[in-house]
């Protein structure tokens, strides 16, 4: 330990020239490769990039946490503590006495999943007070009043009875906040956030978002954020680090690298964002779509209960047109994805018709439909998956996956092998690489590989389930815009199911907001957007992270409470 | 964000993708290279593969035939080979001569240093037999170059009637190390059609299923194995009585295979990729063998790995305790049934070892080759 004199006051963190590389069976993989930045006193450091670039590595190798077989090959972390002293963690043993003084004490971390990040066995008070009786060996009653205190701060409601509840009893948005009350036990001067809202809903993350800044400011931490979403960023960014693949492409000011990005790849992702702010320019110039007499699609009152007693879709009425992209937008747990499922038939629903216009002009109720007709319908309406992993079986080359739908139409021989080629370049992929198996593709890749054996076999009507949800930004829209062009070249209609009002606004005509089941708003997307009507819709739209540091609005959300009843403005934070 | 969260350490995944032979490579291919990484079990495969070896050659490797007696050489001890004799090469051992003890009242037998009985391969057998039952020959691998009266070759020693110990555990290989892939197979049709059924049809027929496996798991062991063995008429064929013991000891063997394949058709089966068949309009029975089939091949030949010791130990118990394989059926438990008692095993503790190593390293080695391909069965988990 000694006095550091170069390093200015503020600074609590000082990385420098950090690198930590995995050795694999073909070489060594370099993870985070030269990453410098500072943190200082209550400011906020967003460390962003696309999965695979190394942040959440850089987060770990701080703490030393880093998985195996991987370790820090070079440079330093250099904590300074408030008595001046200063201190190389990356110099200790990882599983040493002095790293671990350092852990949850003066650098305390929280995750992206509070579900196993959290013991399901200990109640959270017990969970909250481990960290206290470590590294201060609180007696007992003393840890419990530390506890409550905590969880007053983290703004957990009744913190007497929450403390001592198990973890299952809790809802994600609450386990954050035990998470971060766990962070905060022993003042840390240091909290790294490691993606700690991507898991939640939008709603829950403008909570979770405030509260760290809340907290960080009457602590006066500083604090590493984790993120992919640049919405999160300028929302809370005081400084900004980018990294691609391991290294740092950028570096500054949240102002900077907005509006004046210096390197190319910051512009790009930059770009991918501001992008998918508004409509797309393709759907901007085409004329609206023409109310019809029959919808391709007309879904009336249609409802469907699971025996467990939830009512997953509740009275839900919907149509889409012949051409257009129908939008269904709500959080986890408001019943899009059953709903989508239903229209397929892949769950009953028990009540309620489905309506569905053949291509000759008759119209078949898919709900109460034979399974003869509804292996037809099944051609010409398709599905596109919302994982691209699970959705294509490992076991198949990519020439048989697309293959399988035209096999089972009847396609045989030569007129499969062409058509599978042209499918492939439709999307975008080589035809060449037919022999390839899924796992040699990346997420978009696979996810071209599901849309090509959607359009294989001519459909009209595609429902496409949180088609972009699992990939990185700068690849959905890339994705939407191929969605849009086979759209017009093949007169396809969508229905579109997101939990990200971007893409919706990106890429649909119309638009039906979800929540519980049921659907609280139907419109054309820019009325919806702009104007909505329904509180949950607002409260979902304030609450969505606005890409620009200079328009930080989350703070001033509206709030929707289901509770009291729509009387106009229920409950407005300031 | 799945792609975010399923990524371990990024990049640390232990395949590479970036090979071009990795992205053509099938699912047997990467089966083939995850299994590879595991060495005990590569070492164990080897092992494996040269016990059936040995097997199915019994006829031929086993010098002698495993039931001559031979009333000279009562509890022979191993004899050790030396490959010189006189300053020249000539692999030999040298003739036992045997000494009553009247103290203690037993035979003694002291190597003749004189006597040298040569050894050498491919010798003439005394009587024609047929290799694998098919090949006629008249050589074996090893043996007494030229046999004259009181010469011996025992390499692991002698039993109570002076037969070849050797000989008889190498014969006796053919039924143990078959008796478990035997009964392993018929584990496998019972427990993949059973087990299939509960799983794919579901609702009643999986509830009878899944209630009469409890209830066969609860019934012990060995009590149920003794009390169906004693049933078998004592005057039946060995191969017959052969056939009723494999079944018997794979009467529970299936049970877990069944309940493997029936979680795999649950789990899998609500898969995005066998919907997406689904919705293409493939039939049910299409979607099992295109899609979910070759889903559990590889986690079906690890379980089926993995049962063949308990089948290799079942039989030893029952045959151990009396109630197996009668002799003159060799197998590896009826051998050691003849060290049951001490006084055999303080004389002539060769009676004991040599089986019960034999046991013993087949047991362990399908035991590290059945956790290999165990950990080798999902070679997707560390890529996506």
């Amino acid at each position: 330990m000694s006095m550091n004199p170069n390093m200015s006051q503020d600074t609590i963190l000082k990385v420098e020239g950090l690198k930590t590389y995995f050795p694999t069976r073909t070489g060594i993989f370099k993870a985070v490769d030269g990453v410098s930045f500072e943190l200082k006193r209550g400011k906020t450091l967003c460390v962003v990039g696309e999965s695979g670039s190394g942040k959440s590595v850089t987060a770990r190798s701080i703490l030393q946490i880093v998985d195996k077989p991987g370790r820090i090959e070079g440079g330093s972390v250099l904590l300074t503590r408030a008595d001046g002293s200063v201190t190389d963690l990356a110099k200790l043993d990882p599983r040493g006495k002095d790293i671990r003084s350092v852990r949850g004490k003066e650098i305390a971390m929280i995750f992206q999943e509070p579900m196993s990040s959290l013991s399901p066995v200990h109640r959270i008070g017990t969970q909250i007070g481990e960290a206290l009786r470590i590294h201060f060996g609180t007696p007992k009653k003393e840890q419990r009043e530390r506890v409550l205190e905590l969880l007053r701060q983290v703004e957990i409601p009744r913190p007497e009875t929450a403390i001592d509840r198990y973890t299952f009893e809790f809802s994600g948005g609450m386990r954050q906040r035990v998470m971060i009350a766990m962070a905060l036990a022993c003042n840390p001067q240091v909290l790294i956030a490691d993606e700690p809202t991507t898991a939640l809903d939008v709603t829950t993350q403008a909570e979770i978002l405030d509260l760290i800044k809340k907290l960080q400011q009457s602590h006066g931490m500083a604090v590493l954020f984790i993120t992919h979403d640049m919405g999160v960023v300028a929302e809370i960014a005081d400084e900004v680090l980018v990294m691609y693949r391991g290294k740092v492409m950028e570096r500054g000011p949240v102002e900077q690298i907005f509006h004046a990005p210096e390197d190319d790849y910051t512009r790009r992702l930059i770009g991918s964002v501001v992008k998918l702010e508004k409509k797309a320019e393709v759907r901007l110039t085409r004329a609206a779509i023409p109310a019809e007499a029959a919808p391709l699609l007309d879904v009336k009152n249609l409802s469907l209960t699971f025996p467990s007693g939830l009512k997953a879709v509740d009275d839900v009425s919907l149509t889409v047109r012949s051409g257009e992209t129908l939008g269904i937008v709500g959080e986890s747990g408001s019943g899009k994805t059953t709903m989508g499922r239903c229209l397929l038939r892949i769950y009953d629903p028990q009540s309620g018709a489905i309506a569905y216009r053949r291509p000759d002009g008759s119209t078949i109720d898919l709900r109460t439909a034979d399974r003869a007709s509804l292996k037809d319908v099944r051609r010409e309406v398709r599905m596109i998956f919302q994982d691209p992993v699970g959705s294509l079986s490992p076991r198949k080359n990519v020439g048989q996956i697309i293959a399988e739908p035209l096999k089972l139409a009847g396609m045989r021989g030569k007129d499969v092998e062409d058509r599978v080629a042209e499918l492939m370049r439709q999307v975008g992929l080589d035809p060449g690489w037919r022999e390839r198996y899924p796992h040699a593709f990346s997420g978009g890749q696979r996810q071209r590989i599901g849309i090509a054996r959607a359009i294989a076999v001519k459909p009209r009507l595609i429902i496409a389930d949180e088609a972009t949800s699992a990939l990185d930004v700068s690849l959905r829209s890339q994705m939407l815009d191929l969605m849009m062009s086979l759209q017009d070249q093949l007169g396809l209609s969508y229905v579109f199911i997101s939990h990200d009002m971007s893409v919706i606004r990106y890429m649909c005509d119309r638009v039906a907001v979800m929540y519980r089941g049921r659907i609280v708003e139907t419109g054309d997307t820019d009325q919806v957007v702009n104007h909505p009507q329904h509180d949950y819709t607002r409260a979902l739209l304030s609450a969505i992270p606005h890409p620009d540091p200079r328009d930080r609005r989350i703070h001033k959300r509206f709030r929707y409470d289901p509770t009291v009843k729509p009387t106009g403005i229920v409950s407005a934070n300031g | 964000m799945t792609d975010i969260t399923n990524l371990p350490p990024e990049g640390g995944p232990s395949l590479d993708l970036t090979g071009k032979d990795i992205a053509v490579a099938g699912q047997w291919r990467l089966f083939w290279l995850k299994f590879k990484k595991h060495k005990v079990a590569l070492v164990s495969l080897v092992v494996i593969l040269f016990m059936y070896l040995v097997a199915a050659l019994a006829d031929f490797i086993a010098p002698f035939d495993p039931n001559a007696t031979n009333a000279r050489f009562t509890y022979a001890p191993p004899q050790s080979l030396s490959l010189f004799h006189d300053g020249s090469f000539q692999p030999n051992v040298k003739q036992l001569k045997m000494t009553l003890n009247t103290q203690s009242m037993r035979r003694e037998f002291v190597p003749d240093p004189t006597k040298p009985v040569s050894v050498g391969f491919f010798v003439k057998a005394p009587q024609p037999y047929y290799l694998l039952g098919l090949i006629p020959m008249q050589t074996k691998l090893f043996g007494i170059t030229n046999p004259q009266v009181g010469d011996s070759l025992y390499i692991f020693g002698a039993d109570r009637l002076g037969r070849d110990i050797f000989s008889r555990v190498v014969h006796g290989a053919k039924i143990s190390l078959s008796i478990g892939l035997v009964g392993v197979f018929m584990s496998l049709i019972l427990g993949v059609t059973i087990g299939g059924i509960s799983g794919f049809f579901g609702g009643w027929a999986d509830l009878a299923i899944q209630r009469f496996i409890e209830l066969l798991r609860s019934i012990p062991t060995i009590p149920l194995w003794m009390g169906l063995a004693a049933a078998i008429p004592v005057g039946w064929p060995p191969l017959r009585t052969y056939f009723v013991i494999t079944l018997i000891v794979s009467l529970i063997g299936w049970t877990s295979l069944a309940r493997e394949v029936r979680g795999k058709f649950l789990s899998l089966r609500s898969e995005d990729f066998v919907i997406a068949a689904r919705l293409d309009g493939m039939s049910e029975i299409g979607i099992i063998f295109s899609h979910l089939v070759p889903s559990f091949m590889s986690h079906i030949i690890a379980t089926l790995t993995l049962a063949i010791p308990s089948m290799i130990l079942a039989e030893t118990a029952l045959s151990f305790l009396g109630i197996g394989l009668q002799p003159p059926i060799i197998s590896w438990g009826v051998l050691l049934q003849e060290a049951q008692n001490i006084r055999a095993v303080a004389q002539a503790p060769w009676l004991l070892f040599t089986p019960a190593a034999a046991i013993v390293i087949s047991v362990l080695s399908l035991n590290f080759l059945g956790d290999g391909l165990r950990d080798a069965a999902d070679p997707y988990e560390s890529v996506s």
